[in-house]
């Protein structure tokens, strides 16, 4: 499903991909770990095609497609989804009418029916049970006034009513307490499918404890250093990065 | 800031043509003759050619008010202006099949059907060409409840007592530069009277085409709601694209009576010059309504989209008790675009309300300040006021200024002012590009939230003119 080879990519002058390699297949969970500064939030960016990184080398294969080659929409459209690790506030627009067009954007590019109010609220009914969340969520404005653990539950709720076929969870435990983060995992592994995969990105071991990857990888300095199962972890989480980066890990 | 972000906000002004119309034109500049000429032109009764000469009089002792506001343009030469410009056909017309077909095929071009039968029932319209009102529609249907809606040239001439009475009460022709010259040289207008206790049942509405090069507007609307009366006002505006700026110094009055409630929305959208700056209208607009009775409730709303410069602080008197006072305003800016608008509310009457939602938009090299003046008088016990005030910056060459001006007088009264910045981020636009939304979508949606507030107080035929005029689709009804 996803083929990244030799990636590079680098904001303003500073290099901070130093070529990626890794494959992603359809009903696979990949965890990206590693520590601050090696590259994890900027590859989701980059899968995501935000216009602050620039690539510089290599290619990335999203079901046969370039994927460099696409706008973001584009790839949203083909099925990528990104769970922002600090999701973005848009004050006056409801989650309702904001989910309603994004899901329409992408019935469309598929060459669906757009859904109406009615059929949109009947779907929005079911995927709010998987977050917990009453529907009165959906008449709140886009992330605004919604505390940081709110604001991954919403990612994830956004998640649920897209349906990606590739799904890049970035630091989506960060900030969550123990009942956000069980609710957050929940939703994701009930989402799981045969035919869609998902990248998790993250610092720390905790999330893996509720989604179970197949593969972990660890990136230090813009590279992957090592891949694992999903013991890889749970090594790191006891001897920390330093004893495959050389260096003190941050506190 | 992208190049597609700044193409968005950089549409085509769409309503720039010419109309291709003999026109019965004065030569430029001004003087007494002149404005004894326009009187003479439109038959008026003598109490308004004195009352044009006072102001006349006056202004020549005014200075222009260059130094305050928040604006910058060259020096104005007023007597390179054409006062009065009419098309030849213009004459009083019995029907709307007398009215040019020339000038028929302009509204119709804008958007405007004067054709009372294609009109979407529950709005007539007054259209004013240059310095004069082609044609109003639906008269005969209100004068069947009492209520006059007509030219000011002919409510000069029909109605001169309601007229002399109510002219200059709220914006007296001494009010300031723009004012004294407005009344000094106004040529037409809208004049609205809704007797008492009469609900008027459709929305009534100017629009105001400019379209001889180098002429001046100056329309002057009177709009008088007696006890207990109700009605809603749109104006909308466009002119030529033309590479010398031209001037509209308009003046409109509203006096709500005892219980009585005027609803008044514009969406302006003057040509605004281009990219560099040349050409655009200059809009210097004095705009006050007077809640004259206790319970009155004047309301406006705006949507300030064009104008190479616009100045207007559309303002309530609130003068009887418990009356209210309401300004809602979208001022968008782009290229080289400068307004400097707001309001003014002033509290005389006891428990009287003012609330004031002011949202700014800054595009291109755009400058948008805000400027509002409450003022709480000793004797208006327990008034209060809400004001918001917002910004937006898309791209950083724009800018953004707010100048509140609060006078609290009595103790009892509470004034509260909110006021924020943002910017349209990359961030933002990102976030709904990755949700499937294109840029100009995106923008639309971010735009759109953030003057929502300002079009739920739209009536619904303008709702969807200021929705086409942000480039933006409105939100839907889900949630």
């Amino acid at each position: 499903m996803l083929e990244i080879r030799n990636l590079h990519a680098r904001a303003g002058e500073t290099e901070i991909l130093k070529g990626i390699d890794l494959t992603v297949r359809a009903g696979e969970v990949h965890a990206v770990m590693g520590p601050n500064g090696s590259g994890k939030s900027t590859l989701a960016q980059v899968l995501a095609g935000h216009p602050a990184f620039e690539v510089t080398e290599g290619s990335v294969l999203y079901d046969g497609r370039d994927l460099l080659d696409m706008d973001p929409e584009e790839r949203a459209q083909a099925g990528l989804f990104l769970a922002f690790q600090y999701p973005v506030e848009i004050p006056g627009v409801t989650n309702a009418y904001f989910l309603r067009a994004a899901l329409n954007e992408i019935r469309k590019a598929r060459g669906q029916e757009e859904v109406d109010p009615i059929e949109f609220l009947e779907l929005v009914d079911q995927k709010l049970k998987l977050v917990e969340w009453g529907p009165e969520v959906m008449s709140r404005q886009v992330n605004a006034g919604f505390s940081g653990g709110e604001k991954k539950r919403n990612e994830i709720l956004q998640m649920a009513i897209l349906e990606p076929r590739l799904a890049i969870l970035d630091e989506t435990d960060s900030g969550l307490d123990i009942d956000a983060l069980r609710i957050v995992a929940e939703g994701v592994n009930r989402l799981r499918r045969p035919d869609n995969a998902t990248i998790v990105v993250t610092h720390y071991q905790r999330l893996l404890n509720y989604i179970v990857p197949d593969f972990v990888h660890v990136l230090y300095d813009g590279q992957i250093v090592k891949s694992g199962g999903k013991e890889l972890a749970l090594e790191l989480e006891a001897k920390g990065y330093e004893w495959l980066t050389g260096e003190a890990a941050p506190a | 800031m992208t190049a597609s972000v700044e193409s968005l906000v950089n549409q085509q002004y769409k309503y720039g043509f010419v109309t291709d119309i003999e026109a019965d034109t004065i030569p430029r500049g001004l003087n007494e003759d002149v404005i004894r000429l326009i009187s003479a032109k439109k038959g008026e009764p003598p109490f308004m050619l004195e009352w044009r000469l006072r102001a006349y009089r006056r202004w020549l002792t005014m200075e222009e008010p260059h130094h305050w506001a928040n604006i910058q343009y060259p020096a104005i030469d007023y007597q390179d202006i054409i006062y009065y410009s009419a098309p030849k056909s213009a004459k009083p017309v019995a029907s709307l099949e007398e009215v040019d077909p020339k000038l028929l095929q302009t509204y119709e071009k804008l958007g405007i059907s004067l054709s009372e039968q294609k009109r979407l029932s529950g709005v007539a319209v007054d259209a004013i060409f240059d310095s004069v009102s082609v044609a109003t529609t639906f008269k005969e249907t209100l004068a069947k409840q009492g209520i006059v809606f007509c030219s000011f040239s002919e409510a000069v001439r029909e109605h001169p007592d309601l007229v002399e009475k109510y002219l200059g009460s709220v914006v007296p022709y001494n009010d300031n530069f723009f004012a004294a010259l407005n009344s000094a040289v106004f040529s037409d207008g809208s004049f609205v009277y809704v007797p008492k206790g009469v609900r008027c049942p459709m929305e009534l509405s100017t629009y105001f085409r400019i379209n001889t090069a180098n002429a001046g507007q100056f329309e002057r609307t009177l709009i008088v709601a007696d006890e207990g009366a109700y009605v809603s006002y749109l104006e909308g505006c466009t002119a030529p694209r033309r590479d010398n700026n031209q001037l509209h110094a308009a003046v409109v009055e509203l006096v709500a009576m005892a219980g009585a409630q005027i609803k008044y929305s514009t969406v302006q959208n003057w040509y605004a010059g281009d990219e560099e700056g040349k050409g655009g209208i200059y809009n210097f607009v004095t705009k006050r309504g007077k809640c004259a009775g206790a319970g009155a409730k004047i309301s406006w709303t705006q949507v300030e989209t064009g104008s190479a410069i616009t100045w207007k602080y559309p303002s309530v008197i609130l003068q009887g008790d418990d009356t209210v006072g309401e300004f809602y305003s979208v001022a968008v800016v782009n290229g080289r675009q400068q307004a400097d608008t707001g309001t003014k509310m002033i509290h005389l009457g006891r428990r009287s309300r003012s609330t004031i939602v002011s949202k700014g938009i800054s595009a291109g090299q755009g400058n948008n300040s805000y400027r509002g003046q409450v003022k709480v008088l000793p004797r208006a016990e327990g008034a209060r006021n809400y004001t918001q005030c917002d910004s937006m910056l898309i791209g950083n060459r724009c800018g953004a200024h707010t100048f509140p001006y609060i006078d609290v007088q009595n103790s009892s009264s509470s004034v509260e002012h909110e006021a924020s910045t943002s910017k349209i981020g990359e961030d933002q636009i990102f976030y709904c590009k990755q949700r499937g939304l294109n840029t100009e979508n995106a923008i639309s949606m971010i735009v759109n939230g953030f003057c929502k507030e300002v079009f739920q107080n739209l009536p619904m035929e303008f709702a969807v003119e200021a929705q086409k005029l942000l480039g933006i689709s409105l939100e839907g009804s889900v949630g």
